[in-house]
């Protein structure tokens, strides 16, 4: 229990990092009505760009966008596959995504992993999260606002702030008239093409930009860091909606509603860890988990109904 | 404000499925006439509709509007000049945006979409206003979803959203066809007020020839992708549903015809 509560922090940090990549999959799933997986691909592909400009000598803020860059543009790619070629949005993430493995293996030298040298004071000083800062801050080597919670929580709420903004303008409007009905988008004079591709790429920016956060809190970047990234995001998306949905009506809390919903699966996930589970079938539970929200809506339409009488009683 | 000139268009070419829906069609409405277009199943009444919409690009022929030579335009780019309602009543409007956010889509119809507010204050009260004239009982749900309202309130509020930027052409896609009889009367007398107020060119689909005669100012029959009745003024007046059967058994040639026409 004591490992539990020591290990919090921790797993409050991770699943806001998750978070931002989790919102990132609101984005598509929820506004647009694509389940984008390029995710997977393009989490890696930020934390690979980040690592390797980082660990190069470039300073912490333009490594990370570069990473939100290079993110955006495997969303193009994603984005002009379904929209130029006419490939199923499914389709046309999973081919970005399988391509995205060689592209992020290149961008790394070929090497599966990539560590920043965090033994070495001045870089660890210069990044924006860590792991180590956690311990730092308890200790008192380091400032508490270094901590990585207050940190990436703060960022995460600019984020919901700009994507508030964002949504509400004309041409956020018109990005969630696309998702909600295509149709009558085009109708309205809405190219629903670009709104699409814009959408993907303001998607895949943010999980970029959470591949290049946690490439810092692990102090490395591996070529498996995004798999099942879209399975870990729609969960936040799940968990947020059935614990937060009655009561967040408003569009800013929805999307605080994902990234609480990311920090509640990486508590319940340090929990998993604490038992004697062998952490290798996290990825089975996760994927049962994710099946099973999604399945439930689905179950309650069907056989969920109203009792209704049939004729009288028997001993009428 | 309309013309079609000789458009032609075949789906499923090559196919046992083959299938000539507009039949070197031509057609040319005035600025402000408001046409009604009838004809049986497979006539080619929503593929001309969809034509002029642009939902897909025809095999040959052209069309303008207003003077602007539209053939090759995506639909996005010719909503500039159309407004549209369709026959689902899910079609026209987007179900998980607000009422108010579904009118300032359409009040931005054709106009570039950046960075400026989605919907204003001010348009909210010229919103509240607008609902409030037209009676619905929607103006005080200007922030509820449109997925919420009934099938009639959202062929009314599409029909608002279409003229709400004075559209070159109105095009009425069948759209009172999905509604029980008291609700398709309602939006039929709506579209007239907002038809006339605005003096709109319109099209209008139906397949009741009651309602086909009772409402504008010229009337045309689809045949087999051709237009085969096309009357206006004095004898579109006079116009009964008889008289009409009998013109077009005339030009088809065929009596069965009629059955399909009045089942349809």
């Amino acid at each position: 229990m004591l490992n539990f509560i020591n290990a919090l922090p921790g797993a409050v940090a991770q699943g806001l990092i998750w978070g931002i990549m989790a919102i990132g999959v609101y984005i598509t799933y929820k506004l647009l009505d694509i389940a984008d997986l390029t995710v997977d691909g393009s989490f890696c592909t930020g934390a690979a760009v980040f690592t390797v400009l980082f660990t190069s000598g470039t300073h912490v803020l333009p490594a990370m966008l570069a990473a939100v860059g290079a993110g955006m543009l495997a969303g193009l790619a994603t984005g002009l596959l379904h929209t130029f070629c006419g490939i199923p949005a499914i389709l046309s993430g999973i081919l970005t995504q399988l391509g995205l493995w060689s592209v992020n293996l290149a961008v790394m030298s070929w090497k599966s992993t990539v560590p920043i040298p965090i033994t070495n004071n001045e870089f660890l000083d210069r990044l924006l999260v860590s792991l180590r800062f956690i311990q730092d801050v308890g200790k008192g080597v380091r400032p508490f606002y270094m901590h990585p919670i207050l940190v990436v929580g703060l960022l995460t709420l600019v984020l919901v702030a700009v994507l508030y903004w964002f949504f509400g303008t004309e041409l956020g409007c018109s990005l969630r008239a696309t998702g909600s009905n295509p149709n009558m988008a085009r109708a309205q004079g809405i190219n629903t093409d670009f709104t699409k591709v814009l959408g993907l790429m303001l998607s895949n920016g943010l999980v970029a930009l959470s591949g290049s956060l946690l490439a810092q809190y692990n102090s490395a970047s591996e070529i498996n860091m995004g798999r099942g990234a879209i399975v870990i995001g729609l969960a936040a998306v799940i968990i947020g909606e059935v614990l937060l949905g009655r009561v967040f009506h408003n569009f800013a809390l929805r999307l605080l509603a994902v990234s609480i919903g990311a920090i509640i699966y990486y508590i319940v996930i340090q929990a998993v860890l604490q038992t004697k589970l062998n952490p290798n079938y996290l990825k089975l539970l996760s994927a049962l988990v994710v099946a099973i929200a999604l399945a439930v809506p689905y179950w309650k339409g069907k056989y969920a109904r109203k009792p209704v009488k049939i004729g009288g009683e028997k001993n009428a | 404000m309309l013309e079609i000139k000789d458009v032609w268009k075949t789906f499923n070419a090559g196919t046992v499925n083959e299938k000539t829906a507009l039949h070197g069609l031509s057609l040319t409405l005035k600025e402000g006439e408001f046409v009604t277009v009838i004809g049986g199943n497979g006539a080619g009444k929503s593929t001309l509709l969809n034509a002029v919409a642009g939902t897909f690009p025809v095999d040959a022929g052209t069309i303008s509007i207003g003077g602007d030579d539209v053939t090759k335009l995506p639909e996005y780019k010719r909503a500039k000049f159309i407004g549209r309602v369709f026959q689902d009543p899910m079609l026209g409007t987007a179900p998980t945006m607000q009422i108010g956010e579904n009118l300032a889509l359409a009040l931005r119809r054709g106009k570039r979409r950046g960075l400026g507010w989605g919907l204003t204050l001010e348009e909210k009260e010229a919103y509240y206003r607008l609902l409030r004239d037209l009676d619905l009982g929607l103006e005080d749900r200007l922030t509820s979803k449109v997925g919420l309202l009934s099938g009639g309130q959202r062929q009314a509020l599409t029909l608002l959203m279409a003229s709400l930027q004075k559209p070159r052409l109105l095009l009425l896609d069948e759209h009172t066809a999905a509604l029980d009889p008291k609700t398709a009367a309602k939006v039929l007398a709506l579209s007239d007020k907002i038809i006339s107020e605005n003096r709109l060119t319109t099209m209008m689909v139906t397949h009741n020839m009651r309602d086909a005669i009772a409402h504008g100012d010229r009337l045309i029959m689809l045949y087999e992708g051709r237009i085969v009745v096309d009357v206006s003024g004095e004898e579109k007046r006079k116009l009964t549903v008889p008289r009409l059967l009998e013109l077009f058994s005339k030009v088809s040639g065929s009596d069965e015809a009629d059955d399909k026409l009045l089942l349809s």
